[in-house]
């Protein structure tokens, strides 16, 4: 079987999908497609630069906010806002990547300059006025309004949307690992000086891998303004979404295409198959999603350290496709 | 005479306090050979890394062609023209070792299908082509060792340092890559420095030898000349001079 | 002005239990070189153990820290020999991201077990001042201040003048020279890793005298954890202590010259900038 059918068969699965499927599942879906997407541009930094953002979250709120703030006071459409929002969250890539390569700071120094930074940006937006501080920024919605350009109508909108951005996300990194700069990518991820000995600028690749990434994500946050009509500062910006972003591109498989979206896939029926579990004994249990999360980051860190999709992908023989 | 390819000038590099390589000048001409020997710990691997902008010399100068390139960053320096291979060999170890020398090729051409072309074509010249989709993982020692050689003249270098080369290889396998070099040299004017303790390469591929001891240049000149330098035998060579 | 040195004063306090809960992670980098993601949580943990006791038993905490230390020793020993251990030569981001598990399962386990509401432990002194000199400080601060520089002293007495704990020291300056010279290395980390924890425990323990214990503060904390630790310097002893007390005090004055919602953010502005500049921290060497 190869890569290509896989993805195809998945891709035609999905896009009749709403005609199969009631709300609920639907909404599921949502989620699933929104954070492999999340996944995949997460990816890009960590899996395909090496550089481990723990902070990523701060993508997604400034693309949430400047989007939806525009929205609110200038009536921009969302798919026009996404422009600005994508340019402020790459100008803040850049600034922490750019601060973290000119004062060399790496692996796990790096990580905790990316939550700082996401901290930090929560702790500001808490106590910013105009965005409503910390009692979060509201989204106005017109009933029976349905506009793609300004991601105004029913689920099944959004539910498109969120398939193209995955689907496009993933054919974009796919190209990308394709060109010079995603070889530039692949050898600095395996060994940086060697890759500078064969005339890779690592600098310049790795920054360009963090402006595609937070630029990206940020548009992650835009979908997820305009889709919750809601966000705030404190859940947005905070650390436990970031931890969210990484977990399905980590369980999926580092470094690979597919893995975040598999990875998607897996974390979010967990999640929901626990939730529903509970609902159904009647027990209300808080945290017990995110326990079964951490066993089965534990377990894959443990037994399965490449990710789910390397072992899926060689017990199915697929070939090759990241 | 036409001006040399690489100068270097009073290269010194210290490392808390002792001195690794101490005022060591000389020159190579463009598709000359030199051989760069002496004891371990001479300064010969450090040398190659002031050279290829892996370290910044404490002082001292090294040019490319007339143009200074102290100072460069290792990817400026590539592209400027030289291609290195590690004593301990670097290979990008999750990727196919066509993979492997495409990235160098990329130095040398813009487009990735051109960049695999070039690859294929320098894989089969080190006779690794039968090898092109394996992981780099995957190899023994002597072919890691041919890959960096294949992926550092991928790059299209002007001229190609060579650390340690032949250690490990067979005597067969050595004299093969003596072949290869030695033909690369004569065919396209590649200007070769390597640093090595065989001495049956070094004998069969340099003309000129440059010997190292305690980081200072004790004697330099035509081969074999050198190599019965009673300062040379005392130091590294011993009485077992080839 | 006296506010001010009152501020001050209670900042230091609070800062040196901060210290004393870096320390534990300073232990654990500076000899088993892993990154504790965990260490906010394992302190949370501890603090709902002393909450637990002094509710069942009603016994003052600082009565049950040995106990609690004792318990974390345990933990950290089990947790080391056999989760972290086979990770010890892998890639640093897989060691990484095993405690990064940990950390979530202990998070969420202690929101299942105790819920999300703010636990808190009575204590009689609670509302009780000390006059020192111009200055008016809490009784509850000034005994968690004091225990907490008490167990720094006895780690430092441990470290310096112990067979065991000159081993750890070895350990932590060259492995590969006390594997050589026959040190059971396993037996040390694990004993590095646990003494780590207990200090975690006993930190817990007095911080729950002066905060309430809730799972969201496990994240505030193992992020409090690294800035001081990074603050002060990596592998510094005393650089913990001071950059607790440096993080304790800017918080007090953030806190009130600006509003106590913002505390935080001076502490994350000072982590950016040492983490830029020095990333060795005041007093520490290079990791």
């Amino acid at each position: 079987m190869s890569a290509r059918n896989l993805l195809l068969g998945l891709l035609a699965l999905l896009v009749v999908a709403p005609a199969l499927v009631g709300a609920y599942p639907l909404a599921v879906l949502i989620l699933i497609l929104h954070y492999a997407y999340l996944g995949i541009a997460w990816n890009v930094m960590m899996g395909f630069a090496g550089l481990l953002s723990l902070g990523h979250t701060l993508y997604v709120g400034l693309g949430a906010y400047v989007a939806a703030a525009l929205y609110a006071s200038f009536g921009l459409p969302a798919l026009l806002g996404a422009i600005p929002a994508a340019i402020v969250a790459t100008l803040a890539g850049l600034g922490i990547g750019a601060l973290g390569f000119r004062f060399r700071v790496n692996g796990v120094y790096f990580a905790l300059l990316t939550i700082a930074f996401a901290e930090f940006t929560r702790i500001l937006f808490d106590h910013m006025g105009w965005t409503g501080g910390s009692s979060g920024f509201f989204l106005p919605v017109e009933h029976g309004q349905v506009s793609p350009v300004a991601l105004r109508g029913p689920p099944i909108l959004f539910y498109y949307v969120a398939l193209a951005m995955a689907a496009g996300g993933f054919m974009l990194a796919r190209s990308l690992m394709r060109t010079r700069l995603g070889y530039a990518w692949l050898a600095i991820r395996e060994d940086p000086d060697s890759a500078a000995a064969s005339g890779v600028d690592v600098f310049r690749a790795r920054m360009a891998a963090v402006a595609v990434s937070s630029a990206l994500t940020s548009l992650g946050g835009v979908f997820y303004a305009f889709y919750y009509n809601n966000m705030y500062p404190e859940q947005i910006f905070s650390m436990a979404r970031s931890i969210e972003i990484i977990l399905a591109p980590i369980i999926g498989g580092l470094g690979t295409l597919f893995g975040p979206v598999l990875g998607s896939f897996v974390l979010t029926l967990l999640g929901e198959g626990t939730t529903g579990l509970l609902e159904h004994l009647g027990l209300a249990a808080p945290g017990a999603k995110q326990v079964i999360y951490g066993v089965a980051l534990l377990v894959i860190v443990t037994v399965q350290p490449a990710g789910l999709w390397p072992w899926l992908a060689k017990r199915l023989r697929i070939g090759r496709d990241g | 005479m036409a001006e040399p390819l690489l100068t270097a000038s009073g290269l010194s590099k210290g490392f808390r306090g002792l001195k690794a390589v101490n005022g060591v000048s000389f020159s190579i001409g463009s598709g000359d050979i030199l051989a760069m020997i002496g004891p371990n710990g001479a300064g010969k691997t450090t040398c190659f890394n002031l050279i290829a902008g892996a370290m910044l010399p404490d002082a001292g100068e090294v040019r490319l062609a007339g143009q200074p390139i102290t100072g460069l960053r290792a990817d400026q320096v590539c592209r400027a023209g030289i291609g290195r291979t590690f004593q301990l060999v670097k290979p990008f170890a999750g990727l196919s070792v066509l993979d492997n020398v495409t990235v160098g090729a990329l130095n040398a051409v813009r487009h990735v299908a051109e960049a695999k072309e070039r690859a294929r074509a320098v894989l089969d010249l080190l006779d690794l082509g039968h090898k092109i989709g394996e992981p780099a993982s995957a190899l023994t020692l002597p072919d890691r060792k041919r890959l960096e050689v294949a992926r550092a003249l991928a790059t299209g270098p002007k001229l190609l340092l060579l650390d340690e080369v032949m250690a490990g290889l067979r005597p067969t396998e050595c004299d093969r890559l003596v072949e290869i070099l030695a033909g690369l040299n004569r065919r396209d004017g590649l200007t070769i420095l390597l640093i090595e303790h065989v001495m049956r390469a070094v004998m069969k591929l340099a003309q000129r030898i440059l010997v190292l001891h305690h980081g200072e240049k004790i004697a330099e000149g035509v081969a074999e000349a050198v190599v019965r330098d009673p300062a040379v035998l005392d130091s590294y060579l011993g009485e077992e001079a080839p | 002005m006296t506010v001010y040195l009152d501020i001050v004063a209670s900042g230091v306090l609070t800062g040196l239990v901060y210290g004393l809960m870096a320390l534990g992670l300073s232990v654990i980098f500076g000899v088993v070189r892993v990154v504790n993601f965990a260490h906010g949580e394992l302190t949370v943990a501890a603090m709902y153990m002393a909450w637990v006791l002094a509710g069942s038993l009603g016994v003052d905490p600082i009565l049950t820290l040995p106990l609690i230390a004792a318990a974390l020793f345990a933990v950290g020993y089990a947790l080391q020999r056999h989760l972290v251990e086979p990770f010890i030569g892998r890639p640093e981001h897989e060691q990484f991201m095993l405690l990064l598990a940990v950390s979530i399962i202990m998070l969420n386990g202690l929101l299942l077990a105790f819920g999300p509401d703010a636990r808190h432990v009575p204590v009689d002194y609670a509302y009780d001042s000390i006059e020192l000199g111009p200055m008016l400080l809490d009784t509850v601060r000034v005994y968690a201040a004091a225990a907490a520089v008490a167990l720094a002293l006895g780690l430092y007495l441990f470290f310096r003048f112990t067979d065991l704990g000159t081993a750890i020291r070895a350990c932590a300056d060259n492995l590969l020279g006390a594997q050589v010279v026959g040190l059971d290395v396993r037996r040390l980390y694990a004993l590095a890793f646990g003494l780590g924890c207990a200090l975690v425990g006993a930190s817990g323990t007095l911080m729950v005298l002066m905060r309430d214990a809730t799972p969201i503060l496990a994240v505030q904390l193992t992020l409090l954890a690294f800035i001081v630790v990074i603050i002060g310097g990596l592998g510094s002893m005393a650089g913990a202590l001071v950059g607790g007390v440096l993080i304790g005090v800017s918080e007090a004055l953030a806190g009130f010259v600006l509003m106590p919602s913002l505390k935080s953010l001076f502490s994350y502005g000072l982590l950016i900038l040492v983490l830029l500049l020095r990333p060795e921290g005041l007093m520490g060497r290079r990791a």
